[in-house]
């Protein structure tokens, strides 16, 4: 799909000559996916993995004409690192780092808040396993191999259950449009929601799949834009179905939480809207084949 | 990461909040001296645990002598207190706060937490102070004032101004709530707080604003610029086994039931809670072991998830991302070897490598049964447990 990424996107890697940025970056150009460069302040002008590293990343999209990113850099930096990628004009950035705190992640969306819409970066997690676009381009840390190009876009929240899907799917024979992790922090870039509306506009796209957690009005959100907006058919499965009630951190936080919280009360708002429900999580792959035999 | 009322306390009156003179206590004699050193004739003794609901668990006492100071802390220090909060296992006990008692004219609720729909910080309020919150918001939604603070210019005067007149305060009181609300705020800015919690807020006979409770929450990612805080964590509150776990930097959730799991990842933990539960048992823990098992991180995960005397099957359940499932297999082997299981296992690896994860357990000669899919690896340690538990008759 070339709403987010294709095989001609240009990415660089945020925190690219660091152990793990290293690591993923070579994962990623050995996936075919196209790695123009990398930016660590006061490496710039040096070479790594054969390609350039940049001070900033205006002067990543100045040289090297950078779109996209990805964002390896410890939590203590990374929500800069993301406000610069905004700054600089990169599209789309996908924040993988685990561990960056709440209130920098809220300084993070109001920065982003600023820019028109038309001109503001979309964020995807952090905490999240990344953006594939299978045989395109891999901007993430999944095992590219249990990716299959196809027709099912897919937008969830868990890395390794996102891959549970997708292997599940592999089995049957279906392959995925794209795969989008929107993280599973308290504040994250793009909702269920936005990345739906992508899901939507993509021609190769023809089954949408959430995968969704308790907590949070997010997936109900999604749910009502499926019904008011979206032309395909949307699949779903809420993990935690059978969990006990949360352990109480502190009791504020239930007022927000009114309506829908549950994973039982999603399921049942969910179908209302028309949602079809995956009533495990070893029927993902079943469910949505399901879909695709009926179409 | 929570903290204790007393230390919220402390925190707060350095935000300009008023709180009633008080002191901290780890024994009798020392709660008898600050009872002695806090004058007037009513003492509250207050357990410290990190729990709410204190009072009606017994653990918030009226003194009017010393001698009922003495025997409220003979009574707390060292009991674990069970509220309906705290979880059935209860928290122990093991200092009290002595406070001055509070004559009070009225009794308020005020919190701020961060909302993460609008990601922006939420100011919340009620006349109806002392009642639980949750129970209010079912009952009387009307009865709660909720004000959203923009992140970039924070909290206004105007905002604080409109919250105090909604909660019904004196006007003589403005300034002194205005300056109360804005120091919570704060206090949550500047400390990372995720939540922030004063319930009661009083207005006292004296027309005084005080924090009568406290209780504040901290994000543990942001610890790392905030040592102060960090300093104040408590892990006698925590399930040990969490403790355990995170000392390896392990993640572990103890639940009630008998089925041990390792997985990796949240989500999948929870997809196969729901799985194991589909299939009729019901799971003990959930050891998280994240991206990067070694061997010896996949033993230190199943010595925790076996730690658990109630563990009667185990389930490891892992989806090799950046993981290797061959890496994986080695470590399940080398456990299995190392710590004499004995309670049967059930592995089911997927992802990355995943053959010659299956050839290394297979190879291994050792009781471990294997499944290919979620679905079968919950059936068949649901099986195993089943068993287990019939030959024990």
């Amino acid at each position: 799909m070339t709403i987010l990424i294709d095989e001609k996107t240009r990415i660089i890697v945020q925190g690219f000559t660091g152990k793990i940025g290293t690591f993923h970056a070579q994962e990623m150009i050995d996936y075919g996916s196209n790695v123009v460069g990398g930016v660590t302040p006061g490496k710039g002008g040096q070479t790594h993995l054969g390609l350039p590293v940049f001070n900033t990343v205006k002067e990543a999209v100045q040289q090297a004409g950078a779109e996209a990113s990805i964002v390896f850099v410890p939590p203590a930096f990374a929500a800069d690192s993301i406000m610069e990628a905004a700054d600089a004009g990169i599209r789309y950035c996908v924040a993988i780092t685990d561990g960056i705190p709440t209130q920098d992640m809220m300084t993070v969306k109001n920065f982003l808040r600023r820019f028109p819409k038309e001109e503001r970066m979309m964020l995807t997690g952090p905490n999240c396993a990344g953006t594939i676009s299978p045989g395109r381009s891999m901007l993430g840390i999944m095992p590219g191999h249990i990716y299959v190009r196809g027709n099912v876009g897919v937008v969830g929240r868990s890395g390794t259950l996102g891959y549970e899907a997708a292997d599940q799917m592999r089995a049957l024979g279906i392959g995925i449009s794209t795969s989008v992790g929107i993280g599973g922090d308290p504040i994250i870039g793009s909702s269920h929601l936005d990345v739906l509306e992508k899901l939507e506009q993509d021609p190769e796209t023809k089954v949408a799949l959430m995968i969704g957690e308790i907590g949070g009005p997010m997936e109900v959100d999604a749910g009502i834009f499926f019904k008011e907006n979206m032309t395909k058919p949307l699949v779903a499965y809420i993990a935690g179905l059978t969990a006990p009630e949360g352990r109480r951190m502190g009791h504020a936080g239930a007022i927000i939480s009114s309506a829908g919280e549950s994973a039982a009360e999603k399921v049942a708002l969910l179908k209302e809207l028309g949602v079809i429900i995956s009533p495990t999580p070893s029927l993902m792959g079943q469910t949505v084949a399901q879909v695709l035999a009926k179409m | 990461m929570n903290i204790h009322e007393y230390q919220a306390k402390e925190i707060l009156s350095e935000y300009g909040v008023k709180i009633a003179e008080g002191g901290i206590a780890y024994s009798v004699e020392e709660a008898v001296q600050r009872a002695r050193e806090i004058e007037g004739d009513v003492w509250v003794v207050k357990a410290q645990i990190h729990s709410g609901a204190r009072g009606k668990a017994g653990g918030i006492k009226v003194c009017k002598t010393h001698a009922e100071v003495q025997a409220a802390a003979e009574e707390l220090l060292g009991k674990v207190l069970v509220t309906h909060q705290s979880g059935a296992a209860g928290k122990l006990c093991s200092r009290v706060y002595i406070e001055a008692g509070t004559k009070i004219e009225k009794e308020i609720y005020l919190s701020f937490l961060i909302d993460r729909s609008t990601e922006r910080v939420i100011m919340v309020g009620s006349a109806q102070g002392g009642m639980e919150i949750e129970t209010l918001a079912q009952t009387q939604p009307e009865a709660i004032i909720k004000i959203y603070i923009e992140p970039a210019v924070g909290l206004q005067d105007f905002q604080a101004r409109k919250m105090a007149f909604a909660l019904g305060l004196d006007s003589s009181l403005l300034n002194h709530a205005v300056k109360t609300i804005k120091g919570c705020y704060r206090a949550l800015r500047d400390l990372d707080a995720n939540i922030l919690e004063i319930n009661p807020l009083v207005v006292t006979a004296n027309n005084e604003i005080i924090a009568l409770d406290a209780k504040m929450a901290f994000d543990e990612n942001a610890l790392y610029r905030r040592h102060k805080i960090a300093e104040l964590r408590d892990n006698s509150q925590v399930d040990p086994r969490e403790v355990a776990a995170a000392e390896v930097g392990l993640s572990y959730v103890g639940l009630d039931g008998d089925i041990g799991c390792m997985i990796n990842g949240a989500g999948l933990a929870m997809a196969t809670m729901d799985m194991i539960k589909l299939a009729g048992g019901e799971p003990a823990n959930f050891l998280d072991v994240g991206g990067g098992a070694s061997a010896e991180r996949t033993e230190k995960a199943f010595r925790l998830v076996l730690a658990d005397k109630n563990v009667k099957a185990m389930l490891v359940n892992i989806f090799a991302g950046i993981n290797r499932c061959d890496w994986i297999a080695e470590g399940v082997v080398q456990a299995v070897k190392n710590i004499g299981m004995q309670v049967p296992l059930v592995v089911r690896l997927s992802g990355t490598n995943v053959e010659e994860g299956r050839k290394i357990i297979a190879d291994s000669g050792m009781k471990i049964i294997t499944a290919d899919t979620l679905a079968e690896a919950a059936e068949k340690v649901v099986a195993a447990r089943n068993q287990v538990v019939a030959q024990k008759g």
